[in-house]
């Protein structure tokens, strides 16, 4: 398919690469502080995209994937003063097995049953950690800020963090669009159009749907173990705070569910229009319920976002928007 | 000659219930390979589960399924058709949100030569040809019309490059011309040395095309012959075709055609 020949992935990198540089060019660092949150939220909802937009899963607890690489990252860099790079692996690694280990048991229910088992699953998680006490219980965990002094004290740190989110970024585009223009991501979408149609067609279901749902969880729990270091605390309900699933599913919803460059416009999109209602007098308190009517609004009028609506208007630009 | 013609498809005492419903009751019959069966049968004889239960959709209550001489009652449909069993679905399933070309190329991706994705490409563009769907490559599979969905139907199984073909009511909303022109195709397949079990309801096609005919009726197999044989038979005629002179008639349309 030649697939990497086409404008659009070169287009989606070389956005995330000018906004990445943005901070440098500016100096700026309340400008690095917004790009690391754009950042994030690009990464998060371009892994959802994989499970929601590729296979047709809605995962409204993906951000168990986030909480429980940032807790078992934390703890790592917390408790057993492991380096940050590993710490960030573990976190990934462990986001990637309790993805694998729900696979097999959620993936074999369909449509609103899943989803609703997706809450349910994030709800456990964050209730056994509040009570558990190696990992803090509701209180949590918090590192010493002299933690930092081994990453060149808590300036170079943030830098470093944000260079850090800045590649897992880009991976997670090259990911997204690598499975997007693969066998394995053709077998997805033909579970997303039919389910039944792909088995018959030879889809092994079970592996492909546990594989994106695998590939989905990595980055977010990679995420977590910066977000929540760069934090200097994590607690169990700031780390597994089911709004931020929602958000996470408007972002895709936003910017075209099923496509590369999607999630990616959703997400810059939703954190503009979110850091203006933060800081409207008017509006502050109303910025998840604005979330919501997005989403309402969306579904009933432009099911594919604004990439995907752009794509059906325009057919010519199908090589520049994907 | 005969003796040498070996059974691609054996189907020994299958039933399969559904609670207190027996959709298919202890059916057995065998395909030589290269033949065209013909299955035939009253709405809710049986036929589409039977279809449902050799690829694998459902387990069979009981009895078993043999496809080239394997057991494969009770496995998973993935699993068939990589074997190179392919079917078609009486409603068709298209990939609406994928383009003619995505929903071929998935069917030669996953099927029975699990193929990557440029040598599904080619593969696909062949079948594509074939059924005369190349000028629709890039469309999305959702916008076609219904003759066109059953083509695309039909292309997504052959380009699994199966042993075999299970095609339910492929000619189903089709007019005269269409008709004609899928049954040349069904031809062309059978010439390729595609063993071929097909379910109709346009008679006249299907006696044409049919070396062979089985007639299911209320789940169970109550009769077995070649086209004209079952036309004739007075079973036949009182359970499914109702009229006797509709034998004849069918008969004439097929000298005719």
């Amino acid at each position: 398919m030649n697939s990497w020949k086409y404008p659009a992935f070169w287009i989606a990198l070389l956005l995330v690469i000018i906004g990445g540089l943005l901070p440098v060019i500016t100096g700026s660092n309340i400008m690095r502080e917004n790009m690391f949150l754009i950042l994030l939220s690009v990464a998060l909802a371009s892994s959802l995209n994989i499970l929601l937009g590729y296979a047709g899963y809605v995962s409204f607890g993906h951000i168990v994937f986030f909480g429980v690489g940032g807790y078992i990252g934390f703890y790592l860099l917390a408790v057993q003063n492991t380096p940050l790079w590993l710490a960030i692996i573990a976190g990934g690694i462990a986001s990637a097995v309790l993805a694998w280990l729900l696979g097999a048991a959620i993936l074999r229910l369909r449509g609103a049953y899943f989803a609703l088992a997706t809450i349910g699953v994030n709800e456990a998680v964050r209730t056994f950690i509040n009570n558990f006490g190696p990992l803090g219980g509701p209180i949590g965990m918090e590192v010493n800020f002299s933690i930092y002094r081994q990453y060149g004290g808590a300036a170079t740190m943030q830098w470093t963090t944000y260079w850090i989110v800045l590649g897992l970024t880009i991976a997670a585009i090259v990911l997204s669009y690598a499975v997007k223009f693969s066998r394995f991501g053709l077998g997805l979408m033909a579970i997303r159009e039919d389910e039944d149609a792909a088995m018959v067609m030879g889809v092994r279901t079970p592996s492909a749907k546990t594989m994106a749902y695998v590939l989905s969880a990595i980055i977010p729990g990679m995420m977590g173990v910066i977000f929540f270091f760069r934090n200097s605390s994590i607690e169990p309900h700031e780390a597994f705070r089911l709004t931020r699933s929602i958000e996470m599913i408007v972002m895709v919803m936003l910017g075209g569910q099923g496509t590369v460059q999607g999630p990616l416009v959703g997400a810059a999109l939703y954190e503009a229009i979110r850091s203006f209602l933060l800081t409207s007098p008017l509006f502050k308190d109303l910025q998840l319920a604005f979330a919501g009517l997005l989403l309402l609004l969306i579904i009933l009028f432009v099911p594919s976002g604004v990439v995907g609506w752009l794509r059906s208007r325009y057919r010519k630009l199908w090589r520049v928007l994907e | 000659m005969m003796a040498q013609v070996e059974n691609i498809l054996q189907v020994k005492g299958v039933t399969k219930r559904f609670g207190g419903l027996t959709a298919v009751n202890n059916v057995t019959f065998d395909l030589p390979r290269g033949q065209i069966l013909g299955l035939i049968g009253p709405n809710g004889a049986g036929k589409t589960t039977l279809f449902n239960v050799i690829n694998g959709v459902y387990a069979p209550t009981e009895g078993h399924v043999i496809f080239k001489g394997t057991d494969i009652s009770g496995w998973q449909p993935y699993d068939v058709v990589k074997l190179g069993l392919a079917r078609t679905h009486q409603i068709v399933r298209p990939l609406n949100d994928l383009t003619v070309l995505e929903n071929v190329m998935a069917g030669a991706c996953y099927g029975h030569e699990n193929r990557p994705l440029k040598e599904a490409q080619v593969i696909a563009d062949e079948v594509m040809e074939f059924l005369g769907l190349a000028e629709r490559r890039d469309m999305l599979a959702g916008s076609l019309n219904v003759a066109q969905k059953k083509r695309l139907e039909m292309a997504r199984a052959l380009a699994s490059r199966p042993y075999m073909m299970l095609l339910d009511e492929v000619l189903a909303g089709l007019n005269p011309t269409e008709i004609a022109e899928m049954v040349e195709v069904v031809l062309k397949i059978r010439e390729q040395g595609v063993t071929i079990l097909i379910i109709e309801h346009v008679m006249h096609a299907l006696m044409n095309v049919s070396d062979r005919v089985i007639v299911l009726d209320y789940g169970q197999l109550i009769a077995e012959g070649s086209p004209e044989e079952i036309a004739n038979n007075p079973k036949v005629i009182e359970a499914y075709l109702g009229d006797p002179d509709l034998a004849k008639r069918l008969m004439e349309n097929a000298d005719g055609d």
